[in-house]
């Protein structure tokens, strides 16, 4: 499966066919070597490699069009903020916004669910109430929880997961009522690759009146997002698992929400005029982005989000479901592994176990065959908790990876082996 | 990269599938727990002493093979020192997988088998987790030690 055929619209790949070989030609850091090996990168789920077209965004930002925003007068500071705001836009389109306003910019998912802790959960969560998560959340989307929790005397509550790694339904729907003030949950699923029923989640969620938070950080760059056909209140996605940046991401809100809810943090850029005894605040989004923002990570996320539209989530996923499949079936063959995580619905994440050997060994000693795979607890340590392991390596893989780089891994387990025999 | 081999020698192989001294330690003076949360390494070091010397020490816990080899080895290297001979063994320990331009150390014998270690500077903390465990007993110190 080196190359898949699939119609496409990337203007960077000019045969209009998914050939692996072209998008792998975008990522220049996956022709490089350790020691004497190839470099396999399957570490997609903690950060995704970056491609020239986002690169270059960068560059030319810098080289070209920097100026702070929003409040110059002189034509570089307007083509900045045009960037800018441009990138808000491209966002709002990845991820179909109502409109850009409800796009805002943060520095990762993990500060839009801080946000909305912060402001919306400090204004609506009170004493005897009740905010719900599940057994598979990323720490990012528990500990914001936990705080808040915490401060305002509210309870936890937390949904139970199968063995295979999927969501209880019913027992999502028993822990909403009348004390719920909100459900934050994650899209897809960073040690599990379970990919959530987030459209049945919503509208559990809304038949009780209780507003929802969706953890897009793994979801968004292996499947196409629409926060409206979710009908989420709250999306957060980070940048630089899109193929983008570090240090920006960004929370989606809808406006009604994000107009009803107090600033997150105060400063410069967030109010409309500031005297001694009285502040008043700008309008969304600018309300919740004080101080001078990562405008060259903005942009480069957009130029991150038009990369991924440009060649296309059907082509992305007619050739990342098959790679699963032969990932899948290839780990499977080896001796005294087990797969943690084996929801019907799933994607990108195999995380594994292997009888005698702890996941750390695992992770040295396949990068001494060029293989880079995460081992630990991935953030995730309820669920390792759920499913009695300390933790596991997982590889997970994005739109760049081969087969090839499978058999790598496979080969790299077989020297596992050899090693503890 | 260095040899795989020169990491996970036999010896350390060998103490990771047998850990000595391995289980609960029946009428401790002395124990601490340590944490690694990186890899969720987990143990647990007790010791008893008698007039200044480590006359027993037992650990528990779950981990990766260097860490657990690294706490078996402590164990026997640690038996009949005295509370002071185990601070400084501590310290050589600690240059033999840190300190890349640090000449052969005689004096930690087995120990020794470590040494590749410090071409992982990933892996330091699962070896030395042992140590600072054993190091927190000995303070009496009760916060439970983490590499992070």
């Amino acid at each position: 499966m080196t190359t898949t055929s699939v119609a496409h619209t990337d203007p960077t790949v000019t045969d209009r066919t998914f050939d692996i070989g072209r998008i792998r030609e975008l990522f220049p850091i996956l022709a490089q070597r350790v020691g004497d090996k190839p470099l396999a990168y399957l570490d997609n789920a903690a950060t995704t490699q970056k491609p020239r077209p986002v690169l270059e965004a960068l560059s030319r930002y810098y080289a070209s069009e920097n100026a702070n925003i929003h409040r110059g007068v002189y034509a570089l500071s307007q083509r900045a903020t045009d960037a800018y705001e441009g990138a808000r836009g491209k966002v709002a389109r990845f991820l179909n916004a109502a409109e850009p306003a409800e796009i805002i910019f943060t520095r990762n998912a993990t500060e839009g669910i801080n946000l909305v802790a912060q402001t919306f959960g400090r204004q609506q969560v009170g004493d005897g109430d009740e905010v719900v998560i599940s057994t598979m959340e990323h720490h990012s989307n528990i500990v914001p929880w936990q705080m808040l929790c915490e401060e305002k005397g509210a309870r936890l509550r937390v949904v139970p997961i199968t063995d295979s790694g999927e969501l209880m339904l019913d027992e999502l729907a028993s822990l909403l009522g009348p004390r719920t003030k909100l459900l934050s949950i994650v899209h897809m699923s960073n040690s599990l690759g379970t990919i959530n029923p987030v459209r049945r989640v919503v509208e559990l969620a809304h038949a009780q009146g209780v507003p929802v938070l969706v953890d897009g950080s793994q979801a968004a760059y292996h499947m196409p997002v629409d926060v409206q056909a979710l009908g989420c209140d709250f999306y957060v996605v980070t940048g630089h698992k899109l193929y983008g940046p570090t240090g920006i991401g960004a929370l989606y809100g809808r406006r009604e929400l994000l107009d009803a809810m107090p600033p997150y943090q105060g400063g410069g850029d967030m109010i409309s005029s500031v005297t001694f005894e009285r502040t008043t605040y700008n309008e969304v989004p600018h309300k919740f982005e004080a101080g001078t923002p990562h405008i060259a990570g903005a942009i480069g996320l957009g130029a991150a989000v038009d990369f991924i539209a440009g060649v296309g989530f059907d082509a992305i996923t007619a050739h990342e479901r098959p790679l699963l499949q032969y990932a899948t079936a290839a780990l499977e063959t080896v001796p005294g592994l087990r797969l943690i995580g084996t929801a019907s619905d799933k994607a990108s994440i195999l995380s594994f176990v292997l009888d005698g050997v702890h996941p750390h060994d695992i992770g040295t000693i396949v990068d001494t065959e060029g293989v880079a795979i995460r081992t630990g607890h991935h953030c995730t340590q309820p669920v390792m908790e759920r499913f009695g392991v300390p933790a596991t390596a997982r590889a997970s893989l994005a739109m760049y990876n081969t087969t090839t780089e499978i058999d790598q891994l496979v080969a790299a387990l077989t020297k596992v082996r050899e090693v503890f025999g | 990269m260095s040899d795989l081999r020169e990491l996970y020698q036999e010896v350390i192989l060998d103490h990771n599938r047998s850990p000595r001294n391995f289980g609960p330690l029946e009428g401790a003076d002395l124990h601490a727990d340590g944490h690694n949360p990186l890899c969720g390494d987990k143990l647990r070091v007790a010791v008893k002493v008698d007039a200044g010397i480590v006359s027993d020490i037992r650990f528990e816990g779950s981990g990766c093979a260097i860490s657990k080899a690294s706490a078996s080895l402590m164990t026997e290297g640690i038996k009949g020192k005295t509370l002071d001979d185990v601070r400084t063994l501590f310290d050589r320990f600690h240059r033999l997988v840190t300190d890349r331009t640090a000449p052969p150390d005689d004096n930690l014998g087995k120990l020794r088998v470590f040494a590749g270690v410090r071409d992982y500077p990933a892996r330091v903390k699962c070896a030395i987790l042992a140590w600072h465990t054993l190091l927190a007993a000995v303070d009496d110190n009760q916060d439970p030690v983490s590499t992070e």
